[in-house]
């Protein structure tokens, strides 16, 4: 039986990589990640995690020793935030069309300039199409549960692909909260031995990443796209599974009180706790509203999103990060995309939020749903609204 | 490789691009870059082997007769044999 125990999340995730009995951990600190790979590096010294911590020179080098890694056959786990993911981003391309399942946590955080350590989903957003699988956790519980079926998942034969599993920097790395940590056992028959299809061995010797000419690159970008869309059916299998071991059930959409509601809030990441005060105070004052929490953001949940909000009027998309000069928020944005062609269809209103680590409480919330539903009735002359910015 | 790669459907390609069998590079039809090829003049060669030693590609080969010649398949057209050869026996000329 599981126990819960206090404990910060980004320690959790490092002893939870550690019952996966991981291989190889190369990583480069920084805030707000940095608690997860210390620890980690601890666990090794420490001789409880029989694994190669190779602390590198730079997060390009950390991902690039992870690729390596795994193309051997070694369990692969690294972490980042930030700038630090930015500076990974070509090598992440690498990862997932070479079909390595490295997994990886990335704490939240904004983009320079001006120089930011605080949350908000600016550099998730920049790494979006680089074909990955990627998870946004909304609480600790669910970043350690996300880890070990990333880890499931990304080693699945019939996915290997990488995983990132997105948390919220500070607001849930640094987070004390209770968590339910599984039994090692329970873990290993969770988490079957990695085994790729095609490894890198000096017996059967094999070339990856080879130079591709215009007659067969598009074949193999095909491949690579129908591979990650057809890994949700094995993501939803994970979850199914989980949810039966652990009693923790997921889903690439999350519906609070949205049944009957006829407008809906939706957000992504830890935002999605302090919502549920709001829609539960307005609840209690009649309002008939609800809320979204949006999961999977890759591959994209096209039906479960058209589902979800098909019965609403009013649809109000919260982006944690901005898309300068562009529609909206990136979220709303590929939601407005998924639900363009249909014939029931919410009005969307787009707000972003939540900038750089500004928090936004449930009155903000609240006052954000209000004015949606005013700019659904009136029009805005602006294709967003920042809330809360300072006029 | 099963299939040539432009005969290749996406369904043909190999997890994760990976290529498993080696020397596929040989495979490769360098030659149709060329928009010019080398032509020999066979009273002016005195077959020093210079062509022979300046291709870049290493496609130019001995015949029995001793003349050195280009392999099609592989010769990109650079005229580097054209320039280095002393009695100006290769001449570049235009693919239709």
């Amino acid at each position: 039986m599981a126990k819960r125990v206090g404990i910060e999340v980004s320690q959790a995730i490092a002893e939870a990589v550690k019952m996966a009995n991981v291989d190889v951990v190369a990583a480069y600190p920084i805030t707000p990640q940095t608690h997860i790979v210390e620890h980690l590096a601890q666990l090794v010294a420490d001789g409880e995690l029989d694994a190669a911590y190779i602390p590198v020179e730079s997060e390009h080098s950390a991902m690039s020793a992870c690729l390596g890694a795994s193309a051997v056959g070694a369990r692969t786990f690294t972490a980042t935030a930030g700038q630090g993911l930015e500076l990974m981003h070509e090598v992440l391309y690498v990862a997932s069309s070479m079909r390595l399942p490295v997994v990886m946590t990335v704490a939240n955080r904004a983009l320079s300039a001006p120089l930011s350590v605080w949350c908000d989903h600016s550099d998730a957003m920049a790494i979006r199409d680089t074909g990955w699988i990627q998870i946004f956790a909304e609480n600790g519980q669910e970043v350690i549960d996300e880890v070990l079926c990333a880890f499931r998942i990304a080693e699945d034969q019939r996915v290997l692909l990488p995983v990132i599993v997105y948390l919220d920097g500070f607001l849930l790395s640094h987070m004390i909260e209770p968590i339910y940590m599984p039994e090692q056992d329970e873990v290993d028959k969770f988490i079957p031995p990695y085994q790729h299809l095609l490894p890198l061995n000096p017996d059967k010797p094999v070339t990856m990443g080879a130079f591709a000419p215009p007659f067969i690159y598009s074949e193999t970008k095909k491949a690579q796209e129908v591979n990650l869309t057809a890994a949700k059916e094995v993501i939803l299998q994970c979850w199914d599974e989980f949810g039966n071991i652990f009693q923790r059930h997921y889903s690439p959409v999350d519906c609070y009180r949205a049944e009957d509601a006829t407008v809906l809030l939706l957000t992504m990441g830890s935002f999605g706790e302090t919502a549920t005060v709001a829609i539960d105070k307005m609840r209690n004052e009649c309002r008939n509203v609800g809320l979204v929490n949006l999961r999977l953001w890759r591959p994209f949940p096209f039906a479960e999103i058209r589902q979800a909000v098909s019965k609403a009027e009013v649809l109000i998309i919260l982006d944690r990060a901005l898309s300068f000069g562009g529609p909206a928020g990136p979220v709303c944005s590929e939601i407005k995309a998924a639900l363009y062609n249909e014939d029931k269809k919410p009005k969307v209103i787009s707000f972003v939020g939540g900038l750089g680590g500004r928090d936004i409480t449930p009155d903000g919330f609240e006052q954000i749903i209000n004015r949606g539903i005013e700019i659904s009735q009136t029009g805005s002359k602006q294709e967003y609204e920042m809330y809360g910015v300072r006029e | 490789m099963t299939k040539p790669g432009d005969k290749m459907t996406w369904k043909d390609v190999e997890i994760g691009s990976i290529v498993t069998e080696p020397g596929s590079a040989s495979q490769y039809q360098t030659g149709d870059w060329r928009s010019q090829r080398p032509s020999l003049n066979r009273k002016k060669c005195i077959r020093c082997g210079i062509c022979y030693i300046f291709c870049p590609e290493g496609c130019i080969t001995q015949n029995a007769e001793g003349y050195f010649e280009s392999n099609l398949f592989y010769c990109k057209g650079c005229g580097t044999c054209a320039c280095e050869c002393p009695t100006q026996a290769i001449t570049m000329e235009q693919e239709e």
